[in-house]
């Protein structure tokens, strides 16, 4: 029983480490300066620190909701609605497929396969040294050059499965 | 019969005039002219629910309050529709110009463009366009200012009242209506919202006047048109065609000759089988669309394209009433049970009545227009949804 509270206790430790409180804190109050502290200012909020962290944890949220003097209900019930809004860990780069009906016709399964393969992970997961998340999405706006996909805020069209591995490739070298 | 062949038209992407100029000769008209021409043009809006333009403009120009708005609606998330981050890339002064003739109108300040956030590559070109029109706007005198605000992934933002939610910071989920955004919009103040298409033609439209517009297209469907054409095509792309062509003249010119279907306006659009191309005519007394046309040829599985379709829907539902969340939840395990074997071939009219309730009892356009992709493909293809 103690061996087991010392290990969630462990895991408690690594993960508020991981989260770096002080910078999160700091990084909150930076965009609240610049989008203001209303409650039209939390998307962008929350969007910029999506965009530094790649995530928002449970402590971004209260911190938002801090700084923003608003309930952390709040703050939870819009970060959870947005699918582009993380609220697990996500890797560095963070890898969207479309799934929609006309890249699937396109041989997005192929894609997904290469992928999974390259990166060793399902959909969903992250890679063990955080670089990639491979994720689904729906229609990317890009139905004429399927199969589709982003990483981070950049649009990869008309892959194949070569030309996956070579853009992978590179950004296994970042 | 149809009348009308399909015809290439260039408005939208045109380059033949200075977008400064047209703005220059716009803001000199009063605004009953430039809303007459809105409203003489016939310009219904171009993101698929078709309300005619001229009369939103003149409900929220009519309605009396310190604070008024225009948003353009970016969200553009409709599948197999990419047109509108065709003419955002291309064309984007013409863009502002449609938002700046409509603040002229209605007598807003401000203006909001809402981009969704699979489009966030495209803000700072966005913005640079923004500032040069900024630029235009003081050299002019004329008090306006756009902002441009990110989306973050959800479908049902580009559902108007789920985009001002959104835009003030909440879950985008739609509100009743009504009041409708003309009396009660962003901020609960009157706004006009309206699709990036629909922009354009708005300021085109103040160009070329508004006969050339209405003589293009039928009593119904007034102008011309922006098209996603994807699928089961040799030349998938953006086409600008004038309304109320057959879909059999569609198909001849952008099928592969083996087409089996096409899904006009998107999952929230209509299937249509091969049989029926010669009888449907696309426009608003026909299939309305918001531009996506996609093409299925004989090789592809109809069951795989609606199960895509339903997929999406159980994602994208905001989840806030029961006849969306429950009733998207309860087509996809139906007509997988279906497919298995574990219901009988009649289970798909239950599911059939359950999608005619979820359009009479659905709270907005989502919710309702699940039943348009689902019973038309059901209804057309019912051996491969069994088989």
């Amino acid at each position: 029983m103690c061996y087991l509270i010392n290990t969630v206790k462990k895991i408690t430790i690594t993960k508020l480490n991981e989260i770096n409180m002080p910078e999160i804190k700091e990084l909150v109050k930076q965009l609240a300066d610049e989008h203001g502290r209303t409650r039209e200012s939390l998307l962008p909020i929350l969007q910029g620190i999506v965009s530094e962290e790649r995530y928002v944890s449970d402590f971004a949220m209260t911190e938002v909701a801090r700084e923003l003097d608003m309930s952390a209900a709040l703050v939870y019930g819009t970060a959870t609605f947005y699918s582009f809004l993380d609220t697990q860990p996500r890797g560095e780069f963070v890898i969207r497929l479309c799934r929609t009906i006309t890249c699937d016709m396109k041989g997005k399964k192929q894609i997904l396969k290469t992928l999974e393969d390259l990166l060793k992970i399902d959909v969903g997961e992250t890679t063990k040294d955080s670089k990639f998340t491979l994720l689904e999405t729906n229609c990317l706006g890009w139905c004429h050059k399927g199969p589709a996909m982003l990483i981070n805020d950049e649009i990869y069209t008309d892959l194949t499965p070569e030309k996956v591995n070579e853009i992978i490739g590179e950004y296994m070298k970042k | 019969m149809p009348d009308k062949k399909l015809k290439r038209v260039d408005l939208i992407f045109s380059e033949e005039c200075s977008c400064k100029d047209v703005l220059a000769d716009g803001l000199k008209k009063s605004n009953e002219e430039l809303l007459n021409e809105i409203l003489d043009s016939g310009l219904r809006g171009r993101g698929g629910a078709g309300f005619p333009t001229g009369l939103k403009w003149k409900f929220t120009a009519q309605e009396k309050a310190e604070e008024k708005y225009v948003v353009c609606n970016a969200d553009e998330g409709e599948p197999g529709t990419f047109k509108d981050r065709e003419i955002l890339s291309r064309v984007p002064l013409k863009v502002f110009g449609g938002m700046a003739m409509c603040a002229k109108v209605i007598g807003a300040k401000h203006g909001y463009l809402y981009l969704r956030g699979e489009y966030q590559f495209l803000k700072n070109d966005l913005q640079k366009a923004l500032d040069e029109f900024h630029s235009y706007l003081k050299e002019m005198d004329f008090d306006f200012q756009i902002h441009i605000l990110m989306g973050s992934g959800a479908y049902i933002c580009g559902e108007e009242s789920a985009l001002f939610e959104s835009m003030e910071g909440k879950r985008g989920e739609p509100r009743n209506k009504p009041p409708y955004p003309t009396v009660a919009g962003f901020r609960n103040k009157p706004t006009v919202i309206n699709n990036v298409e629909t922009l354009v033609y708005s300021f085109m439209i103040t160009r070329i006047g508004a006969k050339t517009f209405h003589d293009l297209g039928t009593a119904d469907s007034r102008g011309s048109k922006v098209f996603s054409v994807s699928g089961d095509t040799p030349i998938p792309g953006i086409y600008e065609l004038e309304l109320g062509m057959p879909l059999e003249d569609f198909v001849e010119e952008f099928g592969d000759g083996d087409t089996k279907a096409v899904q006009v306006g998107g999952a929230a659009g209509f299937c249509v089988p091969r049989k029926k191309f010669k009888d449907t005519i696309i426009g608003f007394e026909g299939v309305p669309t918001g531009g996506s046309m996609m093409i299925f040829n004989s090789s592809r599985s109809m069951y795989n394209v609606l199960k895509n379709y339903v997929e999406f829907f159980e994602e994208e539902s905001c989840g806030q009433c029961t006849p969306c969340r429950v009733g998207c939840q309860q087509l996809k395990h139906g007509i997988e049970a279906v497919k298995r074997g574990d219901k009988s071939a009649a289970y798909l009219d239950t599911l059939q009545k359950l999608a005619e309730t979820m359009k009479v009892t659905a709270k907005c356009g989502l919710g309702q227009s699940v039943a348009n992709s689902f019973s038309s493909i059901v209804d057309n293809f019912k051996e491969e949804m069994i088989y």
